[in-house]
């Protein structure tokens, strides 16, 4: 069975992001990056899926600027078999991204297809459910648990209600939600066998897609600032304004 | 310009984040709800009473994602707006259906700007962006939280559509968590906990709190973790997206990816031993102190002072 995993490169997500006042984006010139962090969790399920025997292959493929390779070698140090980098500066939309993961799944024809369920940069959630679209196959977003049951899946999904589980057939697109693992660090012995794993990087000009952006974004804000509120010292106190408050509320 | 919003339900209920997209989405064009349901009846009955519906229709379905998908691209082809909330099945089901018709959707939409312009949040809320889609049809999640619901008093007429698809996905069970508090994405007062409660019996306490004011109970990525709370009363960046008029933070320091579920909140009320904790700064008014000390004298404290809803 293959597995086939798209990870994104984004700016840490412990990193207090800034919006450059020009309006024109947020800052990433000399800012800590690495691995979504759903992305990990999705690595992570990868390789216990090949652990468990489900993978004979682990394939992670990456879209962006040649410094992605370093989120790319990370996944392969946790256990992927070989990667692959779509390389461009370009920024691109979901669509885009999608259509050229989907001329992957049918260049590499995997059983399972695993992505996090969104990047903490853009917050979209959108990549892999129009793969699923693109390629036509059955999907399973915000998964806590993946089991392989027969051609199959069973996956839980975290929904509005609480939990749902799923039974598909493969090849099946899954997205991992934070609880679905924990996500290993790859011991140093990993770190340096991962630089001898292969890892293609192909020009994005070279799958023949469409890459021209559909939206503008007209300007990137930063969100209004609250006004800074004051500490109280007694219950009474804070019961008062809690009453005040409840009082004014408008019913609806 | 025409209108069709996907009606979220739950247990045969219009779910309460519905009459919100309705509102927001009847500022776009005239209104056509759909029902997907196995029985749609009673659900299309109050989706009916909204002010701003032209029309109800009612599929025979199930909101799993391919076959949903499939039904709406046919029923897309009528209209200039497909609009759903952005919750669990807006998420599944839009990116999917914009792949599909070939477009590009816009999600998470916080405000609308105009015909063709939005504003949406990225970075967890840190920073906002505006769009513009000039695209020929537009696909949007709205996060109902920042809207106010339509008013009821209306009675649209409903029209049951043909067209089951088979879905490639079975649903094989649900578990949901068993509460009787407000839907936390539309609640006007949330109390939220977080890892300091401790326990999962100790939750309790912030659960009688809600209770007492009509509230819905949130909890932080760690209390949930810790198992103290279900997963779906997760608010944050990966959780629920809440914009209550008050919202009530217990024992929570308030990590970036808490803060960005909560910004829409109009009033933050924190409670909390460290005056240093990130949500103590953000909040209009903060008490710092033992929080198993504070919570049965504040319960206490609003008893008398006659505070029910």
């Amino acid at each position: 069975m293959k597995i086939l995993v798209a990870i994104k490169r984004v700016v840490d997500h412990n990193v207090r992001i800034r919006v450059r006042p020009d309006g024109t984006g947020v800052e990433t010139a000399g800012v800590r990056m690495s691995m979504n962090p759903f992305c990990k969790h999705a690595v992570e399920a990868a390789v216990q899926l090949s652990e468990a025997g489900h993978g004979d292959e682990i394939v992670i493929v990456s879209i962006g600027p040649k410094v992605a390779n370093d989120v790319i070698l990370t996944a392969l140090a946790m256990g992927a078999h070989r990667g692959i980098l779509i390389e461009t500066d370009a920024e691109l939309e979901t669509l885009a991204i999608a259509k050229l993961l989907a001329k992957v799944v049918e260049e590499e024809q995997p059983d399972i297809v695993l992505l996090g369920k969104q990047a903490v940069d853009d917050d979209s959630n959108h990549v892999g459910q129009m793969l699923a679209a693109l390629a036509d196959r059955p999907q399973a977003t915000f998964a806590s648990e993946i089991k392989v049951v027969g051609a199959g899946l069973e996956v839980s999904r975290e929904v509005d209600s609480g939990r749902q589980t799923l039974s598909l057939p493969m090849p099946a697109i899954v997205t991992a939600d934070l609880r679905l693992n924990t996500p290993r660090n790859a011991a140093l012995p990993m770190v340096m066998k991962a630089r001898s794993k292969p890892l293609a990087v192909r020009p994005v000009a070279e799958f023949g897609v469409d890459l021209a952006p559909r939206l503008t974004v007209e300007k990137i804000s930063p969100p209004a600032e609250r006004v800074a509120g004051k500490t109280v010292a007694s219950v009474t106190e804070l019961a008062a304004f809690i009453a005040d408050d409840v009082a004014q509320m408008e019913a609806l | 310009m025409s209108v069709l919003v996907l009606a979220d339900h739950d247990l045969g209920v219009l779910s309460p984040a519905t009459a919100r997209i309705v509102s927001a989405a009847s500022t776009l064009g005239p209104v056509d709800l759909l029902v997907v349901a196995d029985d749609a009846a009673a659900i299309a009955q109050s989706a009916a009473s909204l002010s701003g519906v032209d029309k109800v229709l009612t599929l025979k379905g199930y909101l799993v994602a391919d076959s949903l998908a499939t039904q709406l691209s046919t029923l897309a082809v009528r209209y200039h707006y497909v609009v759903a909330s952005a919750g669990s099945v807006g998420k599944d089901v839009v990116p999917r259906l914009a792949a599909t018709l070939d477009l590009m959707p816009v999600t998470d939409v916080v405000k609308i700007l105009g015909p063709t312009s939005f504003e949406r949040p990225i970075y967890a809320g840190n920073a906002v962006q505006t769009v513009t889609d000039t695209q020929d049809k537009h696909l949007l999640t709205l996060r109902a939280s920042a809207f106010r619901p339509a008013a009821g008093g209306n009675a649209a007429p409903i029209e049951a559509l043909d067209g089951s698809v088979q879905a490639v996905a079975r649903l094989l069970s649900s578990d949901r968590t068993e509460s009787d508090t407000a839907d936390l994405a539309t609640a006007q007062i949330v109390v939220g906990g977080g890892i300091a409660l401790g326990s999962a019996e100790n939750f309790q306490l912030v659960e009688n709190l809600a209770k007492k004011l009509g509230a819905a109970v949130g909890a932080t990525r760690a209390a949930v973790d810790a198992g103290y709370a279900p997963n779906d009363w997760q608010v944050g960046q990966t959780g629920k997206i809440i914009a209550p008029d008050l919202y009530i933070a217990i024992g929570i320091s308030g990590a970036l990816q808490h803060l960005a579920g909560i910004q829409g909140a109009k009033k933050i009320v924190a409670i909390n031993t460290d005056p240093e904790a990130p949500l103590v700064k953000l909040a209009d008014i903060a008490l710092i102190g033992d929080l198993f000390e504070i919570i049965p004298q504040l319960t206490a404290e609003l008893d008398r002072l006659g505070v029910k809803r």
